[in-house]
């Protein structure tokens, strides 16, 4: 790119309010949710993530026998993890045991047929199928997951809201509290509350560490709390005589309700990123129960022999969180009203063209 | 300004005091450090049980014990540092001093790269917003944040380390293997530089043809084995180093800077046949510190020459450029001795280690097998670590310099007719690295604690090792020390962090009002 001259410059200031001009046309008379819907809805990757994930928990969580507190549901796959089916030996390469029967490779291809088979992720050491293990951890995982990011949410709000309204010796007490939940990291919080609470079950677990991941969301919630609280609508909501309960959740709050979602789902893909790897530690989900990231702990020795054991476990962890991601940034595209759309090439020749009849 | 420190170092020690506190009692309700020797059926079992608690202090409730480990903390301030023992009666400090340099050491280069790395390939897809190599480089960067380490770890050992050793045993790059190098190479160096599509395709042609010269020679030179860069590449790669620094520091409109850095292509050749003996066996860290001080002030006397006015960029543009080409004698001597590092009987033609962090069996006194084997070993640890950290550092200065780019001075700069190098360089670039000086220190401190799961999958006995003892053993003291540091660092990267955002960012006032 070479010098551009002044000319060049106020080109593009008129070009960029023709921009301006395309984006505003297409939001004429919607709602602020229509808004946020249709450009969540312009991000391919975040929908087709949102799908994928869809997919991934209804399919784990009908796949074998699934827990909702009181409610218990029957999984529609042949084996349980508690079953102990014959190993298998003899058709498999390398002399290895149980390997797996999923075949993906069509007949005409020269494959097995797309199926499924008897054991389609293998088997474990004593022949538990693998499937159902890995079916039954990623339910754990998604399940630690989502009551992390429950308490942490909350909490954050609150917190954050409260600081962020009150402003003064309430905002200094409640952020130095969040400034020591900081210093102590993740890990070690999760490991000295793994170690003693994982064999309590993975729910009072994620109940615990939901605990102490809700400082970063808090901090965030108090900026936009300081901001809004500012703000004209808040004045005159305060005018009018609304109590401060009513401004805070009436007023603030929905503004505030991108950054929150935003934050909580990105906090969700390293809630389970945590979990995996308190599990991997093993002062996370311990056995007889099942994760993830004990699935992973277990078998990163019989990498070189049976891979899929560490395969297939670890696909479902990078899948999650990879999903979760683009979910996010589909999101915080959508919420962030400064940020401006892609504008394609031929609207910018429009543009250009409106610009230079214009001038 | 100094109120202002004074007042947060305060604030600092109560948030050291609160949450060590927290730790402490959490730690200690959920621990039962005599818990093992309850169900033991030895006869001496009271006795033992007894001296434990005893030792352990069980009588004091943990609110109290606290306080009595905090005497020792405080102890700082009077010079004796007290942070107890362990349960194998050892000092906590002494453990520490020992783990500490070797997680530094495994986390710096990896935090180094990842910040060189990512920083590069954040404001390149700022730059091309929205083109496909932003798409691909977002989609990366996300898979990345997905990955969980110990993931990472094992696949590393799997393909980097036990593979690579095998193929290292007898390495012949195929034809197939240098195609396919070549295509991912020129691929992602033409969506990098090639903006235009025309541009897309020469980029590419130039790529995968050096890329496959390259490969071919480093079949042929037997590289793999027996590799070493001679002063005919060191001074080709020292002219490429002077161009490539002149351009991206001053522009190749600055003469003066051009000539001075290409004047140090001739010098470290000539270097290179002064020092080649002087690197030996007796070789030391300080030795190479000293030369790299000779090569600074040649350099400044080199550039004063030179420059006559605005000498400020020409000598940082030639010290630059100096250390970077004179650095490629350091690693022309490394891979010299990547041959008898593979001969070595401990290494034994397999060098890539997926295991620990030194080789007990090396031969004594060889500074640089010695430093090899070191290097060698931090390897895969570093790849992990920097594979994990840099995806956030891609995302972040994206962001910055988008958030930058858009600002009226920025049109200013474009407006007055500056070129566009300057215009990224000096006006956007700088302003970017403002936040992201403070995200670097905070990641430092907060990437010691969280080498954890590394040293764990490596195999390494830093902080992390020490911590994983603590709670299996449930030793309390142990847990704290480790816990004292990593937080110390924490709070202190804050503050440094605070401190140094307001020292860049004179919008920033920090200690005035509220």
């Amino acid at each position: 790119m070479g010098r551009k001259s002044k000319e060049a410059a106020l080109e593009e200031l008129t070009i960029e309010s023709g921009e301006n001009a395309i984006a505003n046309k297409e939001v004429e008379g919607l709602t602020q949710w229509q808004i946020i819907r249709r450009r969540f809805f312009k991000h391919k990757a975040a929908v087709a993530s949102l799908i994928f994930l869809t997919f991934i928990i209804v399919f784990v969580f009908s796949a074998v026998d699934a827990n909702f507190g009181p409610i218990k549901t029957k999984g529609w796959w042949k084996w349980s993890p508690d079953d102990l089916p014959e190993l298998r030996f003899g058709d498999c390469p390398n002399d290895t045991i149980g390997c797996p029967t999923i075949s993906l490779v069509p007949k005409f291809l020269g494959g097995e047929g797309i199926g499924l088979g008897e054991h389609p992720f293998g088997q474990d050491d004593i022949g538990r199928d693998y499937f159902s293990l890995v079916m039954k951890g990623t339910q754990r995982s998604i399940q630690v997951m989502f009551i992390i990011g429950f308490f942490a949410a909350i909490i954050g709000t609150v917190v954050g809201a409260v600081a962020g309204y009150y402003r003064g010796i309430v905002d200094n007490v409640l952020m130095r509290f969040t400034d020591f939940i900081i210093t102590i990291p993740a890990v070690i919080v999760g490991s000295v509350i793994g170690a003693k609470f994982g064999n309590l079950g993975a729910i009072i677990l994620a109940v615990y560490l939901g605990l102490f991941a809700w400082t970063g969301l808090s901090r965030l919630v108090r900026g936009e709390f300081l901001t809004l609280r500012e703000r004209e609508f808040v004045d005159a909501a305060r005018v009018a005589g609304a109590s401060t309960r009513r401004i805070i959740f009436k007023h603030i709050l929905p503004n505030a309700v991108g950054v929150i979602i935003v934050s909580v789902t990105l906090l969700l893909s390293g809630a389970i990123l945590l979990e995996t790897a308190l599990s991997y530690l093993g002062f996370g989900v311990v056995p007889p129960d099942v994760s993830l990231g004990l699935l992973i702990n277990q078998y990163q020795d019989a990498f070189t022999t049976r891979p899929f054991l560490f395969w297939y476990p670890g696909f479902f962890i990078v899948s999650i969180a990879l999903s979760i991601n683009f979910i996010g940034d589909g999101l915080r595209d959508a919420f962030d009203p400064r940020q401006k759309r892609k504008i394609t090439k031929k609207e910018k020749q429009n543009a250009r063209a409106i610009a230079r009849n214009q001038a | 300004m100094l109120a202002f420190i004074a007042r947060r170092i305060g604030v600092l020690f109560l948030i050291l005091f609160g949450s060590s506190f927290i730790l402490y009692n959490l730690a200690a309700i959920a621990g039962d450090p005599i818990g093992e020797l309850r169900f033991s059926d030895d006869p001496e079992i009271q006795a033992q049980i007894r001296e434990l608690e005893e030792f352990l202090r069980l009588d004091v409730p943990p609110p109290l014990r606290y306080f009595i480990w905090l005497r020792g903390v405080l102890g700082i301030f009077t010079g004796n540092l007290d942070l107890g023992l362990t349960r194998l009666r050892l000092p906590v400090s002494g453990e520490i001093a020992t783990a500490m340099p070797i997680t530094i050491r495994l986390v710096i280069f990896a935090t180094i790269f990842a910040i060189i790395v990512g920083i590069a390939l954040g404001i390149v897809t700022a730059l091309r917003q929205y083109s496909r190599f932003d798409y691909s480089m977002t989609f990366f960067a996300f898979l990345l944040f997905s990955l969980p380490i110990f993931w990472v770890a094992v696949l590393l050992k799997q393909y980097l380390a036990i593979q690579f050793n095998t193929f290292l045993s007898d390495p012949q790059i195929t034809t197939s293997w240098k195609i396919g190098i070549g295509l991912v190479g020129s691929i992602f160096w033409a969506s990098l530089l090639g903006s235009k599509r025309g541009d897309f395709w020469k980029v590419f042609a130039i790529v995968f043809v050096a890329t496959f010269a390259f490969l071919t020679f480093v079949d042929e030179a037997n590289w793999l084995t027996d590799p070493e860069l001679g002063p005919v590449l060191i001074g080709l790669l020292a002219v490429g180093i002077a161009f490539g620094i002149t351009y991206l520091s001053t522009g190749f409109g600055n003469k003066a800077a051009l000539y001075a850095s290409l004047t140090m292509a001739p010098l470290t050749v000539i270097s290179y046949f002064l020092v080649s003996s002087s690197l030996n066996s007796s070789s030391s860290i300080p030795q190479l510190l000293r030369y790299a001080l000779i090569t600074i002030v040649v350099a400044v006397a080199v550039a004063l020459g030179f420059a006559r006015i605005d000498r400020g960029p020409v000598v940082r543009t030639t010290v630059i450029t100096a250390l970077l080409s004179g650095h490629l004698i350091i690693v022309d001597k490394f891979m010299q001795t990547w041959k008898p590092y593979m001969e070595e009987g401990a290494v034994s033609f397999r060098p890539i280690p997926t295991l620990g962090q030194a080789k007990e069996l090396l031969t004594p006194n060889e500074f640089w097998i010695s430093t090899l084997d070191i290097l060698v070993h931090l390897f895969l640890p570093t790849i992990a670590l920097t594979l994990i950290s840099f995806a956030g550092y891609i995302r972040y200065s994206r962001g910055t310099l988008l958030e930058v780019l858009n600002q009226d001075y920025i049109r200013t700069a474009r407006a007055k007719g500056l070129n566009e190098r300057t215009v990224i360089m000096r006006h956007a670039f700088r302003n970017t690295l403002i936040p992201l000086t403070t995200i670097m220190v905070v990641d430092f401190a907060g990437i010691v604690g969280g080498a954890i799961i590394t040293e764990r999958v490596f195999g390494w006995y830093g902080m992390g090792t020490l911590f994983n003892r603590a709670i299996t053993n449930q030793d309390l003291n142990l847990l704290m020390g480790v816990f004292f540091i990593t937080a110390t660092l924490a709070v202190m990267a804050n503050l440094i962090a605070d401190l140094l955002y307001s020292a860049l960012d004179p919008r920033i006032r920090v200690g005035s009002g509220k």
